[in-house]
């Protein structure tokens, strides 16, 4: 009984940081219907950038988080204006190529400037563990839940109230309808690869804090693709639930079944959602029969 | 003719010749003396790269027939091509079945486990067939990796050269001939594939499915055949790399590898056979070129030698993102227009 709390826990935990990972994909699959095999990579280059500003540098680690999200933030607006904005139109397989291609030159980057040799992310979150129910949960795990439950928290709450979230989900639900009551539909293409990368740094410091800072972090990344189709991909709460899911079974699988087969479990899952249910949990369901 | 505006056929066997005008004969011939001449001038290193080159060649041909002329992306080819080299490979090693049939067999198992993963493809499209095929590939991986009663885990299975006919595999120089001769034969398969009906069917498919689906073809059906032929061709591909290489690792046919392949008809062209040659050629050579380099500035420049395997990564991406930005439909079209240019000159169309 004791391990299968600890590893709910465990799961819950894992679930809520694949969740947090895979938001970032929503935001742009949402907003501009573009499926980023990028996405981590993004969470990568966050996650050096943080360690770069702490140890290379020597900054005070919010400084170094603050830095991080800016130019993360730069670095998601650049990609959207130079590489995806030329390709408006084109079809799915060349979107996707184009984010599989900026997947190696960023991870061609991280390799040229940091090597590829694992390092531990600086103490800045406690590591200690504390009681739940009875059994030990790190704290960096609880933690790591707390920051994803803010993160969702605040996008929901933008999404909901602010000007340019409505405008997002307007754009989300029909271009040429948001564009003639005045939305600018470029702005929210950019504020989306923005907040995508932001969302993406945040998830980067938690899971280097977890496993160091290494390329594992992006197949950490590939992880989000089971999550989403889970969800359904353009369904927020969709994908937190998913997230929740698949880190739940994962943790299982590891638990009393072991051998890597965690590793791919959730990539069964995903072959079998989409032979039985397309569009996932929440997704919207488009109808087109051929 | 040359001076002519554009090429017109008057008759109808002009029209469905593959080799339309002098000039493409006359390029013909001149390719044939570059294919024949090369394994005498190559040095043993190109010679390796051609060898390389010619079975990415088949790869290529057989995932552009899938993406390319039907439009349907995978993910998973670099397992599949896997596949094919481990069903051989243990036929060889483990069960002494003769190289050819165990080629044959491997092409039989690459296809049925192909159509498998294609299946989803009856229902989806785009991005979801990405996910789908993406899957596989994990999945398959996972099998290389840990179904250690039959492909024997982690290590590597070491293949014996081949015989075939009496006649011993060993030198590159020998495996050069049957490489290419295997690649011309699929090449010139491809290009009759594509004057077929079946071939018409893709193209149907791939430009408006649901047009196709009025016109009478059965759209399922075509899927799964274009998911058939094309994991059989790279099937072939996989197999020929086990007992050319003669070792099989799993580290050879992970994500990197479907992407590379992908890349490959992206650069080269997109629906297009002539496309995939150029294609596989130019991702092949690339990086050799590279690594070539890196090798001879290793002493004069090291930091640059030692950065090489980043900077190999950015090239590889930054080549894919640039072909999709400014030449979509890759080398194919910038050949074309070379030829357009000089037909038409000193007019610009």
């Amino acid at each position: 009984m004791e391990t299968f709390i600890q590893l709910t826990v465990t799961g819950l935990a894992n679930g809520a940081i694949l969740a947090l990972s895979a938001l970032g994909f929503v935001i742009i699959f949402k907003a501009t219907g573009v499926i980023n095999f990028a996405q981590g990579y993004f969470l990568l280059v966050g996650a050096y950038l943080v360690w770069a500003g702490v140890v290379q540098f020597g900054m005070h680690w919010s400084m170094a988080v603050i830095v991080a999200l800016v130019v993360a933030a730069l670095m998601g607006v650049t990609t959207e204006r130079f590489v995806l904005r030329p390709l408006v139109g084109e079809n799915v397989i060349s979107v996707i190529m184009v984010t599989i291609g900026l997947a190696f030159v960023l991870q061609g980057v991280t390799q040229f400037f940091w090597g590829t040799e694992p390092r531990a992310m600086p103490a800045f979150i406690p590591r200690g563990t504390i009681d739940l129910l009875g059994v030990p949960v790190s704290l960096n795990r609880a933690i790591a839940v707390v920051v994803a439950g803010a993160a969702f928290g605040a996008l929901t709450l933008f999404f909901q109230r602010s000007r340019h979230g409505i405008a997002m989900r307007a754009v989300a639900d029909d271009q040429q309808a948001a564009m003639t009551v005045g939305v600018s539909v470029r702005r929210v293409f950019a504020l989306a690869w923005a907040l995508a990368a932001i969302s993406a740094v945040l998830a980067g410091i938690i899971v280097a804090n977890l496993f160091g800072v290494s390329g594992e972090i992006a197949l950490f990344g590939l992880l989000v693709f089971p999550v989403v189709i889970l969800g359904g991909l353009d369904s927020v709460p969709g994908t937190i639930l998913a997230g929740l899911i698949i880190g739940l079974l994962m943790s299982y699988t590891a638990g009393y079944i072991g051998g890597g087969l965690q590793q791919v479990i959730p990539f069964m899952l995903l072959v079998l959602i989409l032979l039985i249910k397309p569009y996932g949990l929440f997704g919207e369901v488009r109808i087109e029969r051929v | 003719m040359s001076t002519a505006t554009g090429i017109y056929h008057t008759t109808y066997e002009a029209d469905l010749s593959l080799r339309r005008t002098r000039a493409d004969w006359i390029r013909l011939t001149l390719i044939a003396v570059v294919v024949v001449a090369a394994p005498f001038v190559l040095s043993p290193f190109w010679l390796t790269v051609a060898n390389q080159i010619g079975i990415a060649i088949i790869g290529a041909v057989g995932l552009n027939i899938l993406t390319g002329h039907t439009g349907l992306i995978s993910l998973g080819h670099g397992a599949f091509l896997g596949v094919g080299a481990y069903t051989s490979a243990i036929l060889v090693s483990r069960f002494d079945v003769p190289t050819l049939i165990a080629i044959v067999v491997a092409v039989a198992v690459t296809t049925v486990i192909g159509t498998f993963f294609g299946l989803p493809s009856l229902r989806l499209k785009g991005l979801y067939l990405a996910m789908a095929t993406l899957a596989a590939q994990f999945i398959l991986l996972y099998a290389f990796r840990n179904w250690d009663v039959v492909t024997g885990g982690t290590e590597a299975i070491v293949v014996p050269y081949p015989e075939i006919f009496g006649w011993m595999l060993r030198s590159d120089f020998a495996w050069y001939w049957v490489i290419f001769g295997v690649a011309i034969l699929v090449v010139l398969g491809a290009r009759n594939l594509f004057r077929s009906g079946i071939g018409r069917a893709f193209h149907a498919i791939r430009d408006q499915d649901i047009a196709a689906a009025v016109m009478g073809i059965d759209v399922g059906r075509y899927k799964l055949l274009s998911f058939a032929i094309s994991s059989a061709l790279v099937g072939l591909a996989g197999a020929m790399t086990a007992h050319y290489r003669t070792i099989v690792t799993w580290e050879r046919f992970t994500l990197d590898v479907s992407v590379l392949y992908l890349a490959m008809i992206i650069v080269g062209g997109l629906g297009s056979v002539a496309g995939s040659v150029y294609g596989a050629t130019f991702m092949t050579v690339v990086p050799a070129a590279i690594q070539q380099f890196a090798r001879n500035v290793r002493e004069t420049i090291p930091t640059l030698a030692r950065e090489m395997p980043a900077i190999q990564l950015i090239v590889f991406g930054a080549v894919i993102v640039l072909f999709l930005l400014f030449e979509p439909r890759g080398l194919d079209r910038t050949w074309q227009r070379i030829k357009d240019y000089f037909r038409l000159w000193p007019f610009r169309y």
